[in-house]
């Protein structure tokens, strides 16, 4: 059982590959060498003129964890509204749905998974698993079919964590915290959200700068983050600490980004939807763009990756761990309402709608702020494709995303429709950059990829799982991402024009780095004394993930 | 039916009785059910489902005439596939089971309603409505310094809830001891809020139907506005400014209040209510809710309706597409409106409503019946039979549930899938 893609033109940063005319053979679910000629073909597909990729790989998006479940039970407007909606185009908006892009905020599941593969994406991974909550993001990413998946642990608010940084715990302490944790929640990454100021809001503290002290433990952000940071990295994990910074969204907060980039000390950090934390304080409104100080500290800090976390206009929901940020938020939330809940010393999460709005300054200068970003940092490499779904937009509208960034005409067009004095503050039409083909397969494939630390995705080589993306060169670069000729899964052909063919699970990414297993002693006491189950329900074991045969865990190794 | 133990006793279980999901219970007999850290639901529990039915109730059967699983699973197939709009109702169940429902569902266009459905959609709406802000038992048990409990006792429900995190000093933050205040809780219940060394609660009324104006007078209070009245529902002005000064002083107040105990008409409009002044207390200090749950997998239910739908419960599918209505799709009106009934109750005997529509019921081995049902399949007990995932009451955790028996009986899932699979 060979299969045979033949003629296509390669793209493969992994390799090097930049459009290369070449075959590529399938044999039980890998990419393996030309076989010896007597070797039978089953299928052959001819792919000459066809682009293909490695399967696109999502490392940001809320797929799994109560957040989104929260917003699905708040927002039953939204799907019924989709449901009506699903064909009427004509929103009067810069972002304009296509037919490709279901702008629906709330997947379910099912649908997540659907979407995600018909859009030629095979991997997506929930950035914000609170340890404790850790069993419901996966069983819900076990009800998402299709695709793979993996998330990150929120750290940095916990109470555990909070307690040995207050009490000066040595490193290794934390870092063998830090692995439990990555086992015990089968994660493949650390999150941290605000550092401090999650656990600090529960005191009442309603903001909490880099080096602000949380109040009760007396410890700062700075400190919360170089603890994980080095955690992360002695840990040897490649995934480095991915941090969405203090101060989500307030005007100046740029400052605090460029602060955060420097706590790195040097160490490997990813600043997440850094879009929302470019805002500088100039202009009449006191709400300026300050993506090009950031995209120049991007460019000089070659240990600092981001991904965008681009907003796009129109109606979503936000969903986030900050639930400091996000009560502060409410006011803006629409329609108006919010759910903030704050979690087990361990976490906490703000969900409201919202609808950006390109006659809006605010939201259309965030628009611009994210696309000046995207084409202002020169590596792609330590750039990412993301729109932080559904905070920014849904998932489902990368492919118009990936048009605006390979397309200068299409976005110059789009900013011309946006409110005035946001133009007036922007420089975007300035900036000529057009992505190519190779820089997108870098952003949403091979970048995305070595980031998270996956063993054979997101790229085409000998050895590669098969999962491989099959478009059409066309002009419209959203209509040709939005809908690919063929999608195959682990070799297995399950989407054919953009339509699903074939039902199949995806595996659980992890990471498992070694660590001292002494670490439990104490941790056992805590959930005794604090916590209001045991620790052993706080592990999650293998065989819940495996479930009924549909699950498959893959431990990454670095 | 034999209590066949899967592993040597005692056995640490956590225990699915109510919505608190203790999982430090320890079974140490079965005959006399005997638990450490158990209370008077979780034995209840534990000894209705280790009592030992005879053999029949453990026989699936159609009409009331005994028959055997594939019989009785290829019936309930053939009520399915007829119905042209069925009823799924009770859904007294757990993950892995409200997986296979929802999958039976949008197969053969049914409609969705869990059985303590009229409570929950009080604080769905609220929910939808405004949102709110609420809290964990955790965070209750390291943080709150004053309990203001509306409505309800809360130990008739969840019984270990003052045990586990309002008298046991054990907090990562050097608190005292919070202060308990029941609002509109009927006296004979008010002593379920008395400390071990016999520290009464403060009782402010005890007429729960007075509710709705009291927090009306208290949002009022709130933000300083000026009542003209000495009496508010029968309290006095005096004492509810007392109460908004001590909400106002404490450091991290917890809201606790259950939609069930509100037997008025648009409860829900009270929870928002209640939820509004949360939100203002929150402008100066902090304060959250907790709405109890009713349990039979409540949480678990409308957790997996949502990310497998869209939707929490109620709701439906047509031609596979799900749709939700709170108020269309109760039990009470698809009765009137659905051409098939398939009820399922797991963790309790739960019966049925009376109906004259073709029948399943999938459930507790000891259901009893007021009609007979034209299938009755007995299957396992979530947590005592089988394994499985169930959420607590405040929807973050989600727990394990052991397998503590070996026997015969199938698990609902299985059957679920078994009919689905005749369907196709």
């Amino acid at each position: 059982m060979i299969t045979l893609l033949k003629n296509g033109k390669i793209y493969d940063p992994a390799h090097n590959k930049d459009g290369v005319v070449e075959d590529i053979y399938i044999y039980q679910g890998r990419i393996v060498p030309k076989p010896l000629d007597h070797t039978k073909v089953t299928q052959t597909y001819d792919l000459s003129g066809k682009v293909v990729m490695a399967g696109a790989i999502d490392m940001h998006s809320h797929i799994g964890g109560g957040k989104v479940n929260i917003a699905r039970m708040m927002l039953p407007e939204y799907q019924q509204k989709q449901m009506q909606e699903i064909k009427n185009l004509s929103e009067p908006e810069a972002h304009i749905c296509t037919p490709y892009c279901s702008h629906h905020a709330t997947p379910t599941a099912t649908d997540t998974g659907f979407r995600y593969i018909e859009m030629g994406y095979t991997a997506a991974f929930e950035p914000a698993i609170s340890p404790i909550n850790a069993r419901q993001a996966h069983l819900e990413m076990g009800d998402t079919p299709m695709i793979d998946k993996g998330g990150y642990a929120m750290l940095g608010n916990d109470d555990y964590f909070l307690r040995m940084l207050a009490a000066k715990k040595d490193q290794k302490a934390i870092n063998d915290y830090v692995a439990w944790i990555l086992h015990a929640t089968q994660a493949i990454g650390i999150k941290v959200v605000n550092p401090g100021g999650i656990s600090a809001f529960k005191f009442n503290q309603r903001r909490l700068n880099l080096d602000e002290n949380h109040q009760h433990y007396q410890v700062s952000p700075r400190e919360v983050l170089q603890s994980l940071s080095r955690a992360v990295h002695e840990l040897g994990i490649a995934k480095p600490l991915h941090v969405h910074c203090n101060n989500l969204g307030a005007a100046g907060n740029f400052e605090t980004t460029l602060n955060t980039m420097g706590a790195s000390n040097g160490l490997p950090m990813h600043l997440t939807h850094i879009q929302f934390h470019s805002y500088g304080t100039e202009g009449d409104k006191k709400f300026s763009s300050a993506a090009a100080q950031i995209a120049e500290a991007l460019n000089k800090n070659k240990n600092i990756s981001a991904d965008v976390g681009q907003i796009l206009f129109n109606q979503t929901v936000t969903a986030s761990g900050d639930s400091m940020m996000q009560h502060l938020n409410a006011k803006h939330a629409n329609p108006k309402k919010s759910v903030i809940m704050d979690i087990e010393c361990d976490a906490g999460c703000g969900v409201l709608p919202f609808k950006y709005r390109d006659q809006n300054y605010v939201n259309a200068l965030q628009w611009a702020i994210g696309l000046e970003i995207f084409l202002s940092v020169e590596d792609p490499w330590r750039i990412f494709l993301t729109t932080d779904h559904p905070n920014g937009a849904p998932f489902t509208s990368y492919p118009h995303l990936i048009r605006l960034l390979m397309d200068k005409t299409f976005r110059n067009e789009a900013f011309a429709k946006l409110n005035l004095d946001a133009q007036s503050m922007s420089n975007l039409t300035s900036l000529n950059r057009e992505y190519s083909l190779y820089e997108i397969a870098i952003m949403t494939r091979a970048g995305a990829s070595k980031l998270i630390g996956l063993n054979d995705r997101g790229h085409l080589g000998v050895g590669a799982n098969a999962d491989i993306t099959v478009y059409t060169d066309q002009e419209n670069r959203e209509a040709m991402f939005a809908k690919p000729d063929y999608v195959f899964k682990n070799g297995e052909l399950v989407v054919k024009n953009g339509t699903v063919v074939k039902v199949v699970w995806g595996a659980t990414h992890t990471a498992k780095p070694a660590f001292d297993i002494g670490v439990e002693k104490d941790l056992k006491d805590y959930f005794d004394r604090y916590q209001t189950i045991g620790l052993d329900n706080f592990k999650i074991s293998d065989a819940e993930i495996f479930d009924d045969g549909r699950g498959s865990v893959v431990v990454n190794k670095n | 039916m034999k209590n066949n133990l899967n592993s040597p006793l005692p056995i640490s279980v956590t225990c699915p009785a109510c919505g608190m999901l203790c999982d430090d219970l320890s079974l140490n007999d079965i005959t006399p059910v005997s638990i450490k850290n158990g209370c008077a639901k979780s034995i209840a529990f534990f000894e209705q489902s280790f009592k030992s039915s005879n053999e029949s109730a453990c026989t699936p059967s159609l009409s009331g005439k005994p028959t055997d699983l594939n019989t009785a699973i290829k019936a309930a197939a053939e009520i399915l596939a007829k119905s042209q709009a069925p009823l799924f109702a009770g859904l007294g169940t757990e993950v892995q089971g409200m997986r296979a429902i929802m999958r039976l569902a949008a197969k053969s266009n049914a409609s969705l309603d869990h059985m303590h459905s009229e409570s929950t959609v009080r604080n769905t709406l609220t929910m939808q409505n405004g949102g709110w802000l609420t809290t964990t038992l955790s965070e209750i048990k390291n943080r709150a310094d004053v309990i203001l409990a509306i409505g309800t006792d809360i130990a008739s429900s969840h019984p270990r809830f003052f045990e586990k995190l309002v008298w046991d000093s054990t907090s990562l933050f050097s608190k005292p001891t919070p202060e308990v205040i029941y609002l509109g809780v009927p006296e004979e219940k008010a002593k379920a809020g008395t400390s071990p060394d016999g520290k009464q609660a403060s009782v402010i009324g005890n007429d729960t139907s007075k509710v709705p104006e009291i927090i009306n007078a208290l949002n009022a209070m709130l933000i300083n506005k000026k009542i003209n009245a000495e009496t508010i529902g029968g309290i006095s002005v005096a004492t509810l400014q007392a109460l908004i000064e001590k909400l106002k002083a404490a450091q991290y107040a917890v809201i606790v209040w259950s939609a069930s105990s509100f037997k008025f008409s648009h409860a829900e409009l009270t929870i928002q209510s209640i939820v509004q002044l949360i939100n203002q207390l929150n402008e100066t200090t902090r304060a959250a809710g907790l709405p109890l749950n009713s349990g039979d997998g409540d949480s678990s239910v409308n957790n997996t309706s949502a990310w497998l739908s869209g939707y929490p419960t109620r709701n439906r599918f047509v031609n596979g597409k799900p749709e939700y209505d709170n108020y269309h799709f109760s039990t009470q009106k698809q009765l009137q409106n659905s051409d098939a009934l398939l009820w399922v109750s797991t963790f309790n005997p739960v019966s049925p409503p009376q109906t004259t529509l073709p029948n399943i019921v999938i459930g507790h081995p000891d259901t009893k019946f007021d009609g007979t049902p034209d299938v009755f399949i007995p299957v396992g007990i979530p947590g005592v039979d089988h394994a499985g995932s169930m959420f607590r009451m405040d929807s973050s955790i989600t727990l394990p549930l052991k397998k503590l028996r070996n026997n015969e009986l199938p698990n609902l899932s299985e059957v679920i899938n078994r009919i689905e699979a005749e369907l196709a």
